[in-house]
């Protein structure tokens, strides 16, 4: 099978516009939560999301920087922003000017999990409200999915595989692994992969503080809300943003001598069978992608450093993926450290699995994991277990495994190493 | 210049993101502004809101310039 690695790198995240700024946050320990500004939450349970920054802050995103005006205003910021990712991946990889040829050669898999929702929420009022003639023609197609797979290959003019997953919060994880086999079936020889999301609108809110998934006690101090693994969490704070990597044939990206920065060499997939919502009370879906894609990685159990867990600060599925970690790694579970980085940015659902394997890669570059924020009374069940509490950590990172879980019990691992 | 001009050619620019001064009345919406069929779909849409026209499909067929837009609108406003 043809060698994968990852070559580019790029992020929209609630705490920066790009890769550097993100990372340097996260590695500070800073949250990107907040009170909910793109609308009014004072009627909602919850009240608080780790939303992308406007272009005048601090570590704001501006849209302007690569996508058309026209573009921005005919489709939904989940499109923007992955739209945006991808091209500093593409610049990252220096294969924004690939020749015809390559770029038969080159295809996109960036997925989401919901889509456009804010914009079927408008325009779902502009049809109440004005009637048929008034909705939008880009409506349809500013909203799709795979929307940003086909903005970016329209801009980059990649013409390989155009590809979209999804599968709620694995969708990211998904697309960076589906779009390796791409590569690794000899499909592709570049694949620009990653998930995007933006949800924080209404109905997003309402609807998942509904399916009582989001925290809710936390509205005066939304820094402390999302709590991985600590006795006090009560559910997730939504996050919004986008991550792409390019991933490369290993003989392509040595003959142009690109830089390399991790290869990806273990994929599993599983379903639990078990429930829309909840996650297998056993843990036994998740278990079951870190079996498979460690058992593919070819690496030992002990050879991993790293993990970024799915860990979402929800009551139930922290405790639940750590034991399927502690199933699986047995003693070496002493040696390797656990993060939830969702204790920072939130959780980007569809964006999620994307951003978290870029924070694996990058712990992989500088040798330090990131934090799990607002770990400070760890729930029974999280003994001997290094789960990085409140600040970074400098170690050894030469493996790294990534986990993410997502609503109908569809899991999803990734194994990547330093080459 | 008219008053009608003035807010269509403010249409033009925020819709289709170009310069003002690229907006002529001589202008061709698909030749000279970069748009395509449904950007005028939506250009239409925004005109009727704004000066309170309706502007048929049959018409709307018709509308290619900024200059077909703005005698469109003078034409038929209430």
């Amino acid at each position: 099978m043809r060698r994968v690695v990852v070559t580019g790198l790029g992020m929209v995240s609630p705490l920066g516009a790009d890769i550097e700024t993100s990372w340097k946050n996260i590695l500070a320990s800073k949250s990107g939560a907040a009170r909910i500004t793109h609308f009014d939450p004072s009627e909602y349970a919850c009240q608080i999301a780790c939303e992308v920054k406007s272009a005048d802050h601090e570590y704001g995103f501006d849209p302007n920087k690569r996508v058309d005006h026209k573009v921005q205003r005919q489709v939904d910021p989940f499109i923007v922003y992955g739209i945006d990712a991808a091209g500093q991946a593409l610049e990252d990889a220096g294969l924004t000017d690939m020749s015809e040829e390559e770029r038969y050669r080159a295809g996109v898999s960036i997925g989401s999990g919901i889509g456009g929702l804010p914009g079927i929420e408008k325009e779902s009022l502009v049809l109440h409200e004005k009637g048929p003639r008034r909705v939008s023609p880009h409506f349809v197609h500013g909203r799709l999915i795979n929307l940003i797979s086909g903005q970016v290959s329209i801009k980059y003019g990649l013409m390989g595989p155009n590809h979209a997953v999804v599968t709620a919060c694995s969708t990211g994880a998904h697309s960076i692994g589906d779009a390796a086999r791409m590569i690794m079936l000899d499909d592709a020889d570049v694949m620009v992969a990653g998930g995007a999301e933006a949800a924080i609108c209404p109905i997003g809110i309402a609807g998942f503080a509904q399916a009582r998934a989001l925290s809710t006690q936390f509205n005066d101090q939304p820094e402390r809300a999302s709590r991985p693994y600590d006795k006090d969490r009560d559910g997730f704070v939504m996050g919004e943003g986008a991550g792409v990597v390019v991933l490369e044939e290993y003989e392509h990206a040595k003959k142009r001598g690109a830089k390399i920065y991790a290869e990806v060499v273990g994929y599993g997939m599983s379903g639990d069978a078990y429930h829309v919502t909840a996650p297998h009370p056993e843990g036994a879906g998740g278990f079951r992608a870190m079996q498979v894609a460690m058992k593919r990685s070819g690496l030992d159990l002990g050879d991993i450093d790293y993990i970024n867990a799915h860990g979402t600060s929800t009551p139930l599925g922290d405790e639940l993926e750590l034991g399927a970690v502690r199933r699986l790694f047995g003693n070496n579970i002493a040696n390797l450290s656990m993060s939830s980085t969702k204790s920072a940015i939130g959780h980007l659902l569809g964006g999620a699995g994307a951003v978290e394997a870029i924070f694996c890669i990058l712990a992989l570059r500088d040798q330090i994991v990131p934090p799990t924020l607002n770990l400070e009374n760890p729930s029974e069940g999280t003994t001997g277990v290094d789960l990085v509490p409140l600040v970074a950590k400098e170690r050894k990172v030469k493996a790294v495994l990534n986990n993410s879980f997502g609503f109908g019990g569809t899991n999803a691992s990734l194994v990547m190493k330093a080459v | 210049m008219s008053e009608t001009a003035d807010r269509v050619k403010k249409i033009v620019v925020e819709h289709l993101g170009v310069e003002a001064d690229k907006v002529t009345e001589d202008a061709s919406f698909i030749d000279d502004l970069g748009a395509d069929s449904l950007d005028i779909v939506e250009l239409v849409m925004a005109f009727e809101e704004e000066f309170g026209v309706e502007i048929p499909d049959d018409a709307a067929e018709k509308i290619t310039t900024v200059r077909d837009a703005i005698e469109y609108i003078d034409n038929n406003k209430a």
